[in-house]
């Protein structure tokens, strides 16, 4: 049995990610952005969303993945036929012959990890509005820090982008209503989830009797 | 230069899980767990250079084939070609559509090569402990990061291309093994420079 050992913490202070340099917390107007002076990465956010309005924004790109995924994303026509895409079905459209392994990496980074940053952070938000961590709240915050840099919905889109100009040489192309989903799905996610979520720790801040008593 | 003291002369770790700064005596070298997320405490992270190494030579080897292989087979009203990334590029280019040759051409052969070389730069700069543009190195570190996964951008064309074309004998777009190759250097120069630990570029002091 490993020996549990309580570490003392110390919650006003804050270690660069970046350089290792140590500072005390202060209390950030609205907007304001501390910034490392040995580096000049940033520390910390002033946090510009309360829990309610960051849960809105959460249920509306649930709302926004829904359309996103359901409905094709591009429609092109050549010669009387026509035909569409989804998301999914681009990703599935990688996996053919010998390219086939990349089409996981691909669903993963516009659908499965986008999914899991909106759900996950919807789970989290809905019991922090009550100032309660939901079950499984520190694995649920690792793996949100995780997820992050896998999350490419802005790449998608260039990408769809790229292919319309790609293919309008020689097919009729129309943009289907998916495409506006993805482009507003990319800034919901960028507010959501491209943010200080450490912030979620100290909102929902419980002292167990344990750590109190160390410090 | 910056007065802050850094974690280990005050004894403390910073956790990457959750940010919260936990006491960590130099001299402890048993493995601790932040006590708000349970992440494991790394003073550095463990390997960082040795494995940053082996992601990148990995992809370096791979952005071979990934470049000399075919990425997308097309048929066009019985006219059938296979092209690379950049020939893709190049075509664009000749058609007149430089914007989107140029992102193509970023996000493809410019990104990945820059990366390649300032992961490169870090790992022998941080290695020799040098003190040699920390601030400017910190920054390419930090440019690294936000860039990278844009080079995604050429595999989710293909995805797209080939799931729309697919009109049988009139004309059909398929993925070829070069788009493998390529994704998956994307993948591992992301892995290397996630594995590659910033705070060892401020590691100056010689032992």
């Amino acid at each position: 049995m490993p020996v549990l050992i309580v570490l003392r913490t110390f919650p006003d202070l804050a270690v660069c990610e970046h350089c290792d340099s140590v500072y005390r917390r202060r209390t950030l107007a609205s907007g304001q952005v501390a910034r490392c002076d040995r580096c000049a990465a940033v520390l910390y956010r002033a946090s510009s969303l309360d829990i309610d309005r960051w849960l809105a924004l959460t249920i509306a790109a649930a709302i926004v993945f829904v359309i996103a995924n359901v409905y094709p994303v591009v429609r092109i026509s050549l010669q009387g036929l026509h035909n569409e895409a989804t998301l999914w079905q681009s990703a599935a459209a990688l996996a053919q012959g010998a390219a086939a392994p990349i089409a996981l990496p691909a669903a993963l980074s516009i659908i499965v990890v986008p999914f899991l940053q909106i759900a996950l952070l919807g789970w989290l938000l809905l019991f922090a509005r009550v100032g309660h961590r939901a079950p499984g709240f520190a694995p649920a915050m690792r793996l949100l820090v995780a997820l992050r840099p896998w999350s490419m919905v802005e790449v998608a889109l260039l990408g769809i982008l790229v292919s319309v100009i790609k293919l309008s040489g020689f097919v009729q192309v129309l943009p289907g209503a998916g495409v506006w989903a993805v482009a507003a799905l990319m800034v919901l996610i960028t507010i959501i989830a491209n943010r200080d979520i450490h912030l979620l720790w100290e909102l929902t801040e419980q002292a167990p009797p344990d750590e109190a008593s160390a410090r | 230069m910056s007065s802050a003291p850094r974690a280990h002369e005050l004894g403390v770790i910073g956790c990457h899980g959750c940010g919260l700064v936990c006491e960590h005596p130099p001299d402890d070298l048993t493995h601790r767990h932040c006590p708000r997320c349970q992440a494991p405490l790394h003073r550095r992270r463990p390997d960082s250079i040795t494995r940053t190494w082996a992601l990148l030579v990995a992809a370096l080897i791979l952005y071979i084939p990934a470049n000399l292989l075919p990425v997308m087979y097309t048929s066009m009203f019985g006219k059938v070609s296979e092209s690379t990334i950049m020939v893709g590029v190049i075509e664009f280019w000749k058609a007149g559509s430089y914007g989107i040759a140029l992102v193509i051409f970023i996000a493809s052969v410019a990104v990945p090569c820059t990366k390649f070389l300032i992961l490169g730069l870090l790992l022998v700069t941080a290695q020799r402990r040098s003190n040699w543009a920390v601030r400017e190195r910190a920054r390419l570190y930090r440019l690294v990061e936000l860039v990278g996964y844009w080079s995604m951008l050429d595999v989710l064309v293909v995805a797209v291309v080939a799931a729309l074309v697919k009109f049988q004998k009139l004309s059909d777009v398929e993925p070829r093994i070069g788009i493998l190759f390529f994704g998956v250097v994307v993948i591992l120069t992301m892995l290397s420079a996630m594995s590659f630990d910033p705070r060892l570029t401020w590691d100056t002091e010689k032992e």
